[in-house]
């Protein structure tokens, strides 16, 4: 029993993670307004949701498996507070930090047509914050962490994010970036 | 500089000012005793719901652009209360940002007459049963505005703001924002002000012109406010004359012929190309047979918005001077709304290329394709009035478009012939 | 009972998804911000909305990225 939880708390943690990584990808697809081939708009939009959500369900279940795991014995207050962990405390609390960040962006995001587009925003910017954190909890904490395949897809994440952030910034990133620019020149 | 009309009024307590010199009938900087002696008491304890009937009876409208009948708004803004018993109670303010460079009347009147407009102000604000006063103007116009509300017990209550030197900070909109705390930025037009204004109140916003007759009305009545102007369009309006001789406000009866306010200011009408009527976002003009007033049909009168005459010499480029005044406008944007952001830039390009001479046939076909996109896309009028603009250029300066396009203009700075 | 689809234009980004979601009623200036296709009186704001159209324009509310979309009576 315990073995099966222990393998379903480290199975559905990168689940959850590599889940994140596409939230990230398609929120940034989103954010330029542009339509993915053969996906339009408002279905980028709402895959970028529902991924999300996702994302959020297999984290849940990483954390309720080892919460019920005896060798982890995660309790209540390592799940919402971080650094006080028996085991490994630096690299559990970026777990917990990371889960606390999309607690708050994942509510936020569903009830964003009752607080205004402002607080909305401001809170989900947290997601460019809570993503390498949770990176970084999995190869410092996870039992699979260090290992080849895991750093093999780490890295390929972190390419992909990191690229998606560079043109994120870049001036050419909204879709209409161009043709605004050149009415106002 | 300034100029009033030199006949001296005859007053009476009980008649009122007799002629078209009302507004400035207390003479140059009045003081309260200078007000007080040319108009009489203000009856501000006989003020009460009953007078909206007696500003519908008078046909007063809006000097400050839209000319909307004044006695929906104050009305509208007082009947939100019937409906709900917890509603609160509304505020009234008195605008005096005129944002239009081409426009002084209001500096002028808040100036030489600003207890004329804080009575206006008070009785507007018995009306409706206002508990918040305000006057919004810009820095010139505050010191006289705070003299005046020092000089008076009953205007203590009365809170002076001010407006940043912007074309669209008097925008109704924006006025409450401003006050409110925020940018001078119009909002999403969406709800009224008069049932949901500066913090969630009814708001009533009238310019500070309007408030000033309806001062007059309250002391005298329609029927006297009714003995100047026409049917059409009662009472007197200000003007601010520029462009040929000094600058000037001039205080003129509804309904008045263009030609004869001109003459009135004293400017040789041979000299007169077209007159920008109503401000930036008003039209051009000619010849000069036009009535002002604003209602009426189309062919034979044209709206005076806020009261704006700008004269254009036959010497002048009227696509020129346009150009120049889009262009302005486009800068004067909020900046919220994307059509106005980058369609009012872009037909400022497009009209500069026809004023600087380039012969593209194409480009009054793209200037009025780009008018299509601008039109009613906003959450204010600035699009709107600057189309409007546009449009009565195009047409007024027909026939120089023609030559711009031949290069054959013989007005402009020489560049395209 | 036909609606009013309201565009706030302060708060619009021209992000296109009502557009996609609504092709009939709304198309795109030069610079992405929709335009209504067939304004009732002139009205570029307020674009009317049939009973076919409702639920489209219901998503268009809810997946508005910047809120900028009601729908009225």
């Amino acid at each position: 029993m315990d073995s099966a939880l222990w393998a379903l708390g480290r199975v559905s943690g990168i689940v959850s993670l590599a889940m994140l990584t596409v939230t990230v990808l398609l929120g940034i697809v989103n954010r330029s307004g542009r339509p993915l081939p053969a996906v339009p708009r408002f279905s980028v939009a709402l895959i970028h949701r529902n991924i999300s959500l996702l994302a959020t369900l297999f984290l849940l279940m990483h954390i309720g498996s080892l919460m019920l795991d005896s060798y982890a014995k995660l309790n209540l207050v390592d799940v919402f507070v971080p650094f006080l962990g028996s085991f490994k405390p630096f690299w559990q609390g970026l777990g917990t930090v990371a889960f606390d960040l999309l607690v708050a962006v994942v509510l936020t995001g569903l009830l964003r047509h009752r607080l205004g587009q402002r607080t909305f925003r401001a809170v989900h910017w947290f997601a460019y914050a809570m993503w390498p954190i949770a990176l970084a909890h999995s190869i410092g904490n996870g039992t699979n962490g260090t290992e080849r395949w895991f750093l093999a897809l780490a890295a390929g994440s972190v390419v992909a994010v990191g690229g998606a952030l560079a043109w994120r910034l870049s001036s050419n990133f909204l879709e209409n970036a161009k043709i605004r620019q050149r009415s106002l020149s | 500089m300034t100029h009033m009309t030199s006949q001296m009024p005859v007053t009476s307590q009980h008649l009122g000012p007799s002629g078209n010199n009302r507004l400035f009938a207390a003479g140059s900087n009045a003081t309260l005793a200078d007000h007080e002696r040319a108009y009489g008491p203000l009856p501000e304890h006989c003020i009460d719901a009953t007078f909206i009937g007696v500003l519908e009876q008078s046909g007063l409208t809006g000097r400050g652009g839209a000319a909307f009948a004044s006695w929906r708004k104050v009305s509208a803004t007082g009947q939100g209360r019937d409906g709900a018993l917890l509603r609160s109670r509304p505020v009234v303010i008195a605008n005096g940002a005129e944002g239009e460079p081409l426009s002084f009347k209001d500096k002028t009147l808040l100036l030489h007459a600003p207890h004329l407009v804080l009575d206006g102000l008070l009785v507007a604000a018995r009306s409706v049963s206002a508990s918040s006063l305000y006057v919004y103007t810009t820095a010139v116009a505050m010191p006289a505005v705070e003299a005046a509300i020092a000089e008076r017990r009953d205007a203590r209550r009365i809170q002076v703001i001010e407006a940043p030197e912007t074309f669209i900070s008097g925008q109704a909109s924006a006025v409450v924002n401003a006050i409110g705390g925020g940018n001078a930025l119009p909002l999403d037009n969406r709800r009224r002000l008069s049932d949901s204004g500066l913090k969630g109140r009814p708001t009533l916003v009238l310019n500070v012109e309007t408030l000033s007759h309806v001062a007059l009305i309250a002391r005298y009545g329609a029927q006297w406010f009714r003995s100047a102007g026409s049917d059409r369009d009662p009472g007197t309006r200000l003007v601010s004359v520029s462009g040929r001789g000094a600058d000037q406000v001039l205080e003129v009866a509804g309904d008045e012929g263009l030609g004869f306010v001109l003459a009135h200011a004293g400017i040789d009408l041979s000299g007169v190309q077209a007159v920008l009527v109503g401000g930036y976002h008003g039209r051009w003009v000619k010849p000069l047979d036009y009535r002002l007033t604003p209602s009426g049909p189309a062919g034979q009168t044209v709206r005076p918005g806020a009261g704006v005459l700008h004269v254009l010499s036959t010497g002048q480029c009227g696509l020129e001077a346009t150009a120049w005044i889009v262009e302005y406008l486009a800068g004067q944007s909020a900046r919220q709304c994307g059509p106005c952001v980058f369609g009012l830039p872009a037909m400022a390009k497009v009209l500069a290329a026809i004023a600087g001479g380039d012969r593209n046939p194409k480009l009054v076909g793209e200037l009025e394709r780009l008018g299509t996109l601008v039109a009613r896309r906003g959450a204010c009028h600035h699009p709107d009035g600057t189309l409007q603009l546009i449009q009565s250029a195009l047409e007024i300066f027909s026939e120089d478009v023609g030559a711009h396009l031949t290069g054959n203009c013989t007005r402009m700075g020489g560049r395209a012939a | 009972m036909n609606k009013k689809l309201h565009i706030d234009w302060t708060r619009c980004d021209g992000r296109g998804l009502c557009t996609e979601l609504l092709p009939a009623v709304l198309g795109r200036d030069d610079w992405g911000y929709p335009v209504v296709r067939h304004p009732r009186n002139g009205d570029g704001t307020n674009a009317t909305i049939g009973p076919d159209e409702a639920q489209a324009a219901r998503d268009a509310v809810k997946l508005c990225p910047k809120l900028a979309l009601v729908l009225q009576a």
